[in-house]
């Protein structure tokens, strides 16, 4: 968008700030920084002494990282501008959350000093030590811990409230000390990310660009499914996903929003939004295949060449005859033996049954479509049957490997950034090594892990599963998996750094606070933040973090921004109080076992960067020399466009799929034998076919007491739990359980009412939002807002966290938290 | 420029919110005070059909407002000390905070709801389009913060050469109140709005 001329008037009275406007470059001055040696860029109308630009990145977990350009008066931050360079289309400029940052590092409320906890856990009462105690409490704990139960019961929890290039150590301090317990998976793709690749092979991950298109070619499609996708909510950026799918939009595909309410990406459309159950999109699916099949409108060639497990035909050897193959399913000859018609589906859906047909019609009618899911989907406690589901509706119809087709997986994302973060381990022989620990368990497993203790039993990932089942096809791999062992005696020391997966952003936070509140379980936890959080409040020791803009930080494009780029930069002022960078703690604590050199590497934080960046430059000869990315602070560039097994469909015996098969399995025999093998909870299942299960408080689970199915979203006022300190944008995003009028009317519920809302887990009390952009039967409000209750008293949460809400069940396949968007639930006038 | 305005490309804007936390930082403005507003818009009905499924008409839209530098201010017409006045250069509407006495009869006065009083300031404050930053040929911070690339400023009559669009969409005020100077572009469901009953949603947040 350009702007057009104006006449200009001359700058009569310009204030510092402004005239600084036009200051391209950013430099630091902290005495002894690398950055001090480099040439000064100041313009000649800046004054250095008052006013400069410093350019750094947003650090959180929403998947992009937008440019901030710090404007920086006598030291301190005093507003904040964004990417402003070159081409204003590819600019990575901040969302609503990234523009009040400042506010975050000068806020009254970050935490000042090193605490100790005086009160019971999760109660939030601490006092002041100094940062010797703090050190010195922290190495005797970790020396006592190793000692008594060895290095396999410290566990460093899922975190992401901060990425920098030298943000996460925490691994590399545990492997100086004999290592830790890893997790596998994320809280973000757990159900996802490890049942794809029993459909698509090995390597399949929301997190590369081979499984997934990129979001231009939406734009080169007739028609796009988006399955529970709302970027405008959680890819917010001006270099992000929400932006890349308005242009692809602009160029005039149908599209069509699947969802339980109206998603900000439906913002301004008429007839875009297809209302569906919460939990229920698998039988949609099966609807829409039924349709698509009766009609004969199935791409037979495409499904028996490059699939296995369609029909008959392709089953493999150990299920033939059995009709277990996905027709069987649909037509009702195998499984349930229900057939799934239209009809069948709009009960389950609420969809109805003729707007079931005419979106099979769409699909048939199209040349190229492009069908695409994000992440709330697989968040269910069905969640790993569901994800696969909404491939079928590419597979069946063949739209896959060309232009303006996608697997049905996330839009694609970059293939990795140009520079790299501080190892976990060295490669240098002397350098450190390795974590010696064999033992590993989900991310989501954790709390379990405490509470059995010794009693825990082996966890192993599903890529494991699959390597120990494809055996021969990667040896390597298969030995790997079969020498993982059990951690011996649970947890009893446990890390979190920079997030809030303790309780806020875990599963049932009141189960949370009954198992750690016995010390005898887990009986050390070091939180290291800026805020109290609810998460900060389980620490017995609380150690108050510098912010990214108080360091000098090094950051690359998000991991969901399609382009390739590097931010270095800052600080832009000094950490408050006695705020201090994690790595020099580390460094510290590291110093208590006579390994800070180890740790270190004989680096301080700022030569790190140094080495980090110029490692990337010697591999991509088009990144600028480390001089100049000090002075410009940013290099971005475009990446080529990718189009979903594009190589594998051109051909697939050059290119098979990493399967057992070779194919892509729409039936998988490694998913058939895990069934038959693991021991699931009631109501969950693994199933070999995508099919439609109800899962665990799922589809027909809703009770007299609980009659209303629930579901949480990522919502425009905060990052997961980041952001949530922030007044300002819980005042102009106010925190509201939306509600379908056919459900309010009933209870008297008013637009604006006070509600509380309960689940067989805990109560929430809320604002209630009456509104039309909900599905009747569900309920939901947005994840992520500060759990806040008396946990000594009534537990009643008034905070508005849906976790107090959810129950703790990890799912059948990935152990991962599926039911984060699985909730029966109540409300009531509160 | 004779005349300073807005154009805001309805269709995709997502109501993110942006361009009014982007202005509230750079004028680092209290927490009730916005210069720029987004209002949620919203309405449509359901209907159950067959199988127990439902249908519906929903839809919703936002609108992004900040001061639309009238030709006939409503605010400069009810000013009782001429503080709130139109700059003759470019036609922005300006407070002089030597003469504001803070009354707030701007506020009462503009369909819009785009002047504030700002109590501890003392005075009225309002979007002045970032005249400064115009000056150094720079964009308004609101402009330049939107992620959905759907905002630009400038010269009007250059921007209605530049965009089709129209002054108003449902539910602002009639245009021939005040002759805002503004150039939007509606979306499919504003144009929807005229023929249906759409309402504001969070008048708690603007």
């Amino acid at each position: 968008m350009e702007f057009p001329s104006m006449s200009r008037r001359s700058f009569v009275k310009t204030t510092g700030a402004l005239s600084a406007l036009a200051v391209a470059g950013a430099t630091a001055t902290a005495a002894g920084s690398l950055i001090e040696a480099t040439p000064a860029l100041a313009d000649e109308a800046t004054s250095p002494e008052t006013d400069r630009f410093v350019w750094s990145q947003c650090n959180v977990n929403c998947g992009g990282r937008c440019i901030f350009k710090w404007h920086v008066r006598d030291g301190k931050i005093d507003y904040m501008l964004t990417d402003d360079i070159g081409n204003a289309d590819f600019q990575a400029r901040a969302c609503l959350r990234g523009r009040t940052m400042r506010q975050w590092v000068n806020h009254p409320d970050r935490l000042q000093y090193p605490m100790k906890r005086t009160g019971p856990r999760g109660t939030g009462k601490y006092e002041r030590i100094s940062w010797d105690e703090a050190v010195q409490t922290i190495a005797d704990k970790l020396k006592y811990t190793i000692e008594k139960y060895g290095n396999d019961s410290i566990y460093i929890n899922y975190a992401t409230g901060m990425y920098s290039a030298t943000g996460r150590t925490t691994e590399r301090l545990m492997n100086c000390l004999g290592g830790y317990l890893p997790m596998y998976g994320d809280y973000s793709t757990g159900m996802h990310q490890y049942v794809m690749p029993f459909m698509y092979g090995v390597g399949t991950s929301p997190y590369e660009n081979i499984s997934a298109s990129s979001v231009d070619q939406a734009g080169k499609a007739d028609l796009v499914i988006m399955f529970g996708n709302s970027p405008a909510e959680t890819r917010m950026g001006g270099a992000n996903v929400v932006w890349d799918y308005a242009r692809a939009f602009e160029e005039g595909p149908e599209v069509i929003q699947i969802d339980y309410r109206m998603n900000e990406d439906c913002s301004g459309t008429v007839d875009e939004w297809l209302p569906i159950r919460t939990g229920t999109d698998a039988a949609l699916v099966a609807g829409v295949a039924h349709e698509l099949i009766k009609n004969d409108w199935v791409d037979l060639d495409f499904l028996h060449r490059y699939c296995q497990g369609y029909d008959e035909e392709t089953m493999p050897a150990s299920a033939k005859g059995q009709n277990k193959s996905y027709y069987d399913y649909i037509m009702g000859a195998g499984y349930d033996h229900i057939e799934k018609t239209p009809e069948w589906a709009a009960e389950i859906t609420l969809v109805p049954a003729a707007k079931i047909r005419e979106l099979a019609k769409k699909i048939h009618e199209a040349t190229n479509t492009f069908v695409v899911q994000g992440w709330g989907l697989q968040r269910h406690s069905n969640g790993e049957s569901a994800t696969r589901a909404v491939c079928m509706l590419a597979l069946l119809t063949g739209n896959l490997g060309r232009e303006g087709t996608n697997s049905g997986m996330r839009e694609a994302e970059p293939p990795g950034a140009p520079v790299g973060s501080i190892p976990s381990s060295d490669k240098d022989p002397n350098g450190v090594p390795m974590n010696m620990v064999k033992a590993k368990i989900s991310c989501y497993s954790w709390l379990k892990c405490v509470a059995e203790g010794s009693n825990f039993q082996k966890e192993l990932d599903a890529a494991d599963e699959l390597a120990l089942f494809m055996g021969a096809q990667d040896p390597e791999a298969a030995a790997a998996a079969a020498a993982i062992e059990a951690p011996k005696n649970g947890i009893k020391f446990l890390w979190n750094y920079a997030g809030n997966c303790i309780s806020n952003q875990h599963g049932d936070v009141n189960l949370v606070y009954e198992t750690l509140s016995d010390e005898g379980k887990c009986e050390f936890i070091v939180v290291v933040d800026t805020f109290m959080t609810d998460s900060a409040k389980y620490a017995d020791i609380l150690l108050p973090d510098a912010m990214r803009a108080e360091q000098l930080n090094m950051s690359t494009n998000g991991y969901s921004e399609y382009y390739w780029g590097v931010t270095v930069g800052g600080p832009a002022q000094e950490p408050p109080f006695e705020c201090r960078p994690i790595y020099d703690v580390f460094a510290d604590i590291a110093d208590k076992f006579g390994k800070k050199d180890l740790f270190t590497a004989g680096k301080t934080q700022d030569e790190w960067i140094k080495q980090l960046y110029e490692a990337g430059a010697a591999v991509d000869p088009l990144l600028p020399s480390w001089d100049q990315i000090l002075a410009q602070g940013v290099y971005k560039r475009e990446l080529p466009t990718a189009i979903a097994f594009q190589k594998n469909i051109a051909d697939p015996v050059a290119n098979p799929w990493k399967t057992p098969s070779g194919k892509i399995e729409i039936y998988s025999e490694a998913l058939d034998h895990l069934a038959a093998t693991r021991t699931l909870s009631e109501g969950q299942v693994i199933a070999p076919i995508p099919l439609f299960d109800p899962g665990v408080e799922g589809f027909g689970a809703v009770t007299e007491e609980f009659p209303l199915y629930m579901s949480g979203w990522h919502d425009k006022a905060r990052t997961h739990s980041s952001f949530g300190a922030l007044e300002v944008l819980r005042e102009y995003n106010r925190h509201r359980l939306w509600i379908n009028p056919v459900d309010a009317n009933p209870r008297g519920i008013k637009d604006g009412d006070k509600v509380r809302v309960t689940s067989p887990a805990g109560t929430v009390v809320i604002e209630a939002h009456v509104t039309s952009k909900i599905v009747p039967s569900v309920i939901a409000m947005p994840q992520g807002f500060w759990h806040e209750a008396n946990m000594q008293g009534d537990k009643v949460d008034t905070g508005g966290c849906i976790n107090t809400l959810t129950t703790y069940v990890p799912s059948p396949l990935a152990h991962g938290n599926g039911p984060s968007n699985s909730i029966i639930a109540q409300v009531k006038k509160a | 420029m004779a005349q300073f305005g807005f154009y805001y490309d309805n269709t995709r804007c997502t109501g993110c919110k942006t361009c009014v936390m982007a202005c509230k930082d750079y004028y680092d403005s209290s927490i009730p005070v916005a210069y720029r507003k987004v209002f949620d818009v919203e309405g449509g009905t359901w209907k159950e059909e067959e199988n127990g499924a439902y249908s519906t008409d929903a839809f919703m839209y936002h609108i992004s407002l900040a001061c639309n530098h009238c030709d006939d201010p409503a605010c400069v017409k009810m000013c009782p000390t001429t503080a709130m006045h139109k700059d003759a250069a470019d036609g922005i509407v300006k407070v002089d905070v030597n003469k504001c006495i803070g009354c707030g009869y701007c506020v009462m006065a503009c369909p819009y709801d785009a002047p504030k009083v700002d109590r501890e300031r003392g005075h009225a404050v309002k979007c002045e389009a970032c005249w400064e930053r115009l000056e150094a040929g720079e964009l308004p911070v609101c402009v330049s913060s939107c992620p959905l690339r759907a905002l630009d400023a400038g010269d009007i009559d250059e921007l209605k050469q530049k965009y089709q669009g129209t002054q108003q969409i449902h539910p602002m005020p009639d245009a021939s109140i005040t002759e805002p100077n503004i150039v939007i572009k509606p979306s499919a469901a504003a144009e929807l709005a005229y023929a249906n009953t759409a309402t504001v949603t969070n008048p708690k947040e603007v």
